[in-house]
């Protein structure tokens, strides 16, 4: 476990971490998630570094066999280690990562501020995945995974989950 | 001019103990709210707790891994978490407190919450960047706990008058064990004097102000009793400790070695 500042992917590894899904929601590669921190090839091994989205997230021992598992297939060691700092933040997950949240049914994450308003003011704003209604309202703030709450849209009346915000 | 500056490092040993008195309060609090997996009062709530629960022991492992790799190969984060006896056990008798009902479960968390995000707060600043990086990850988690749990005080508090009587019967059992949290130890004070730890007496009047906001604004009374209880920093623990440990250690204990 140690600090890891800057972010450095090697391009040449990028097509077999896409492969690499989070057990939890699986239509989103660990790579969208923006949980590797870095991934390199020194003496022949690939050395991942990945950083959990929560310090409990039970899905990082997985993700870390997932990735050994993908770099396997295709004859490559790897050896994935922790790093804690920086810590992640929901920033980190791309556009395209959002766009899958969305269409899986998750809401993604607002801004700070929004989300405050949102999980404390009671504020309907965050858009329903399914009718897009922004008639809203939070259930719990602490949903199915520690990364996202609980709520249900007033519309179309389904249940769903907002990814909250973490900076 | 000489420039005297404390140049030698904290002992391993040491630090081990000092990070043994902040991860125990996570572990210990954390097997607390485990308890209640499927037996909160609502799904919802029952979830919540579950989650803080996971995020405690989140942390708890970032901070045993850190004290495994300081006894250099001795032990392991297993060893840590579930082979010590109670007299090892560094954490506060506040945390150990049984889960009695849902307003004194919320009032326990509550009480260690604030506590926790102050300390989390300057523990961010450490020179040991280790812990320093477990605390700012740590932030973000008890950020959302001390919500919840200040919310559900008001709630409660503020709700009828079943709920008023039981979370303030509850604020007025637990308050004595809220001193314990500013007491140093002497792992506490070499920490301090290495830049590496808190000195938490200094967060004990910000601790009382934000404690006090929150109960008036629960409608709720805050004790006068200047009687407070302690030993928990120093293992003695009370009688609930052996109950929770000889839960938390059982799987270990009976097939020793054994692995998920």
């Amino acid at each position: 476990m140690t600090i890891q500042l800057e972010q450095h992917i090697d391009p040449e590894l990028i097509p077999i971490l896409e492969e690499v899904h989070d057990p939890e929601i699986p239509v989103l590669s660990i790579l969208d998630m923006g949980v590797v921190r870095t991934a390199k090839v020194l003496d022949n091994i690939v050395k991942v570094t990945i950083t959990p989205t929560y310090s409990g997230c039970p899905a990082m021992d997985v993700i870390g066999d997932d990735i050994v598992h993908a770099f396997e297939k295709v004859n490559i060691k790897a050896e994935v280690s922790l790093v804690l700092a920086p810590a992640w933040t929901t920033d980190w997950i791309t556009p395209r990562g959002r766009k899958a949240l969305e269409r899986y049914g998750i809401a993604a994450p607002l801004e700070a501020e929004a989300d405050k308003e949102v999980l404390l003011g009671g504020k309907r704003i965050v858009k329903c995945p399914q009718c897009s209604s922004p008639n809203t309202k939070v259930i719990s703030q602490f949903g199915s995974t520690a990364c996202k709450a609980l709520f249900q849209c007033d519309d179309c009346l389904e249940p769903f989950d907002y990814f909250k915000c973490l900076k | 001019m000489f420039l005297i500056k404390a140049n030698f490092t904290m002992k391993n040993e040491n630090k081990v103990q000092y990070i043994f008195g902040i991860a125990d309060n996570a572990l210990i609090l954390g097997q607390r709210l485990s308890e209640l997996c499927g037996h909160g009062p609502n799904l919802e709530t029952d979830i919540a707790m579950t989650n803080m629960a996971l995020d405690l022991l989140g942390q708890t492992r970032s901070y045993y891994q850190y004290a495994a790799q300081l006894t250099e190969g001795e032990k392991t984060e297993d060893d840590i978490a579930f082979l010590r006896t109670e007299r090892q056990y560094k954490n506060v008798l506040l945390v150990e407190q049984p889960n009695r009902h849902f307003g004194y479960v919320i009032t326990r968390q509550f009480f260690y919450d604030v506590f926790h995000l102050l300390f989390l707060r300057e523990l961010e600043n450490s020179t040991d960047s280790t812990l320093a990086a477990i605390a700012k990850k740590g932030i973000k988690e008890v950020s959302y706990h001390q919500r919840f749990s200040s919310d559900w005080m008001k709630r409660l508090g503020d709700g009828t008058k079943e709920s008023h009587e039981k979370v303030q019967e509850a604020v007025d059992d637990l308050w004595r064990f809220t001193d314990e949290l500013f007491h140093m130890t002497a792992d506490d004070t070499l920490a301090v004097e290495h830049h590496i730890g808190i000195d938490v007496k200094t967060l004990k009047d910000r601790y009382y102000q934000i404690v006090s906001e929150i109960l008036e604004e629960a409608t709720l009374k805050v004790p006068e009793t200047k009687w407070f209880q302690k030993g928990g920093k120093q293992g003695i623990h009370s009688e609930h400790m052996g109950y929770l440990l000889s839960d938390l250690q059982y799987m270990q204990r009976t097939y020793p070695n054994m692995k998920w």
